[in-house]
């Protein structure tokens, strides 16, 4: 009688052990959300708050604002999650993903323009920053900065962050070698035009051999298609209805065969933006110059390190101004705690974050308070031999137009920047790129 | 044994509630399944419900951030039409071959010289093991500094010879060459390590009557250990087949953690490319009939591959 009771016992045990292991099987790979109890109970452990961002160098350029915010809120903990430093190949998807689960995601994210079409057209992504009195920011932003920031319902849902601003960043060291100037008034004066900039570029490499003139072909691909896309009712690859136009638009086919004519000259170090051999680029001296929106200064001063330091300058960039890039910051429904979400978001938004971020780092304030701001208009920064960023920049944030992106648009653009770089790495054939490139944006735009 | 005397008296008393014996019978019949049941609960959550999850899905037309349509077998057909997945099966095949012919038999000659007297030989063994518990994601740093195109050893060392410096990452033969020593680096070791497990369940007396009969060592080796290694061999290949087919993490970090491997899917594995297609394309259906594909293209290569191995030593 004992043995059989034992081996009951036994099978129970075992009968438990299974089930015990089934539990735990599905309750693995549960989120990370904070679950800390509201502000309320102040004694309460402080709620963290988590910022997910993506970017290179110093990407959002959040580090001394949340240290300062930390300080001085012993309730409400900001905790940063870098997440990578690609957006549409990495950090996009994995938000999506996310979001649609309705667990994994921060409780104020970060979204960059190529993401908004396809977050606005998902209000049930968001929580209403409305209803935390955040309405009252409107006067804050430019109309469009707000509008895109409002879903197809009418929710406020994002933030404006930074704007992109145009101009080029490069070495002098490198500049100085090829027996060109370094003064940034006499480098923006050699390159009126695309042609010219090129020119400039055959004449740097006749003298200097281990080094390429430009990065690759995407960044300045991208400066090009922002300035045409200006010219061409403010659309890049999606017209206003969410057609894809890439075929039809001028703006993609003059940045193309720009991007095409400095790679079959040979003035391209054929490296990708935000991919570890490229920012090791920045570091070793691959190139001498890239295209630079105002948020590029912290990813070059942060990839090249302080040896870097005075080695780069900003001038100004050919043709005009553009708008590439900028983003906006979000609170999804998901949060535990939507109202010290809104909080920080609407912290990390204001007029005084946005220009020392600026000042510190060199994204440009979409606030329009902060672009006014004399600290702003006055900024140099220190990494680029104390360019007068703040006139590079604010002055021409008042006349910048926004561009349109579709829905899709963060898988479209993939495609297209890997069309142009396989072209540029020679696996790509020049006389079939550009009919891949448009095949292959019909097929990502699905 | 006294187990049997006490039910016996418990049978023969009238007066005993029904219940018990049911219960008993139940204990007895139903125990050996419960003891077994754990595995068999664990394959069906993990692997018998995905399996048939993934088939369901793969007839439909399944957007994540959208609607869910039938859509019979349109993904299979769109699939075989896809010359992106094509290019996935002709690089995972390429890798394949690339990474595991060579690694099989540099474990097999590893293995041979293991099992032989040498001094530390525990040491020695353990040690061919290290690249295994080492983690990927750092084999993947060392590769791919490595193998980068303007600072790496590789192409530092290939200019000694007047090598112009290779574009690893952009071309298409030399990135499968780079991913194929970095699984080789990882799996060797594992190989020689089940190979030299092998080898010793071989009776020694065999090669003492070869010796004695004045058969060489080489002679020994391929004409005792390889024949008598044969179903050890059939497992070892097996299952690099169904690694080698499945590749993911290598190529996938080798590329900055991204699964296009490569600007246009240079050394994009069937596997990255059912990620690309789920998790950043989120076509489910679509990468869930990719997934079905690649069930069959591996069991086709195992096949292949167990056909062949059974022709080794070929003395039957």
């Amino acid at each position: 009688m004992m043995i059989r009771k034992r081996r009951g016992g036994l099978a129970a045990a075992s009968a438990l052990a299974a089930a015990a292991l089934a539990a735990a099987s599905c309750s693995s790979g549960g989120g990370t959300a904070s679950s800390s109890a509201p502000a309320s109970s102040a004694a309460a452990e402080p709620v963290t708050i988590r910022v997910q961002t993506f970017g290179g160098g110093s990407n959002f350029g959040y580090k001394n604002a949340i240290t300062k915010w930390n300080a001085e809120h012993k309730d409400i903990q900001i905790k940063e999650e870098h997440l990578t430093d690609q957006f549409e190949q990495q950090y996009w998807p994995q938000m999506i993903q996310w979001l649609q689960a309705g667990n994994g995601a921060g409780d104020v994210v970060g979204i960059d323009e190529g993401g908004m079409g396809l977050a606005k057209a998902h209000p049930e992504w968001w929580a209403d920053l409305k209803e935390y009195g955040l309405d009252s920011r409107q006067g804050d932003f430019p109309a469009w900065k707000w509008e895109n920031g409002l879903t197809a319902d009418g929710k406020l849902f994002g933030l404006g962050t930074d704007i992109g601003g145009m101009s080029i960043c490069y070495r002098t060291d490198l500049f100085k070698k090829a027996g060109l100037p370094t003064d940034r008034e006499k480098v923006t004066a050699l390159w009126p035009s695309w042609d010219a900039f090129m020119k400039v570029g055959q004449q740097f490499q006749g003298k200097v051999k281990d080094s390429k003139f430009a990065d690759g072909t995407n960044t300045l691909y991208q400066v090009v298609l922002y300035q045409e896309a200006a010219k061409n009712g403010n659309v890049t690859y999606f017209d206003k209805e969410n057609n894809l136009i890439v075929d039809k638009n001028p703006a993609v086919k003059t940045a193309f065969d720009f991007a095409t004519k400095m790679s079959q000259q040979g003035l391209t170090a054929k490296l990708r933006n935000f991919t570890d051999e490229w920012a090791a680029g920045t570091q070793k001296g691959s190139f001498a110059t890239l295209g630079c929106p105002s948020w590029m200064l912290g990813v070059v001063s942060g990839n090249a390190g302080d040896k870097g330091k005075g080695q780069w300058d900003v001038a100004g960039v050919p043709g005009g101004g553009g708008n590439w890039g900028g983003s906006w910051l979000a609170v999804p429904k998901q949060s535990k705690n939507p109202k010290e979400a809104a909080m920080v978001a609407d912290y990390l938004t204001n007029a005084q974050t946005e220009a020392s971020i600026f000042t510190d780092f060199g994204n440009m304030p979409s606030n329009t308070k902060a672009q006014q701001d004399a600290a702003v208009q006055g900024a140099k920064n220190e990494f680029f031999n104390d360019a007068p960023i703040g006139e590079i920049f604010a002055k021409s944030a008042e006349t910048l137009q926004p561009v349109f992106l579709g829905v899709k648009h963060a898988q479209v653009k993939n495609a297209i920047e890997s069309v142009i770089q396989g072209m540029d790495d020679g696996s790509v054939g020049y006389d079939k790129a550009w009919k891949q490139l448009v095949d292959d944006a019909v097929k990502a735009a699905g | 044994m006294s187990i049997d005397t006490l039910p016996r008296a418990v049978r023969h008393t009238p007066h005993r509630p029904p219940g018990r014996r049911w219960r008993s019978r139940l204990d007895v019949k139903a125990m050996p399944y419960t003891l077994v049941s754990p595995y068999f609960i664990l394959f069906a959550a993990f692997g018998l419900f995905p399996l048939a999850f993934t088939l369901y899905y793969s007839l439909y037309d399944y957007d994540l951030a959208g609607t869910t349509e039938w859509a019979g077998l349109e993904n299979y057909t769109k699939l075989l039409a896809d010359e992106d997945f094509w290019n996935a099966v002709v690089n995972t095949v390429g890798m394949f071959f690339l990474a595991t012919v060579p690694q099989l038999l540099l474990a097999l000659f590893l293995a041979n010289a293991l099992n032989k007297r040498l001094r530390l030989r525990l040491a020695i063994r353990m040690s061919v093991l290290l690249p295994l518990v080492t983690s990927v994601v750092a084999v993947a740093v060392v590769f791919t500094q490595l193998y980068a195109r303007d600072w790496g050893l590789v192409n530092w060392i290939l200019g000694w010879f007047g090598v112009d410096a290779l574009n690893w990452r952009a071309e298409r033969i030399p990135s499968w060459i780079a991913i194929a020593t970095m699984v080789d680096w990882r799996w060797t070791g594992y190989n020689a390590i089940i190979f030299l497990a092998g080898m010793q369940t071989i009776p020694k007396d065999l090669y003492e009557a070869a010796a004695i009969d004045g058969a060489s060592r080489r002679r020994q080796f391929w004409q005792i250990t390889l024949p008598m290694l044969r179903p050890t061999m059939i497992f070892v290949v097996l299952n690099s087949t169904i690694g080698g087919l499945t590749l993911f993490s290598e190529p996938t970090t080798f590329y900055n953690g991204n699964v296009d491997g490569g600007s246009q899917g240079q050394f994009q594995t069937v596997a990255m490319f059912i990620v690309k297609q789920g998790f950043r394309e989120f076509d489910y259906g679509y990468a869930a009939a990719a997934a079905w594909l690649l069930f069959l293209l591996i069991l086709i290569g195992a096949f292949v591959n167990f056909m062949f191995v059974r022709r080794i030593g070929g003395t039957k």
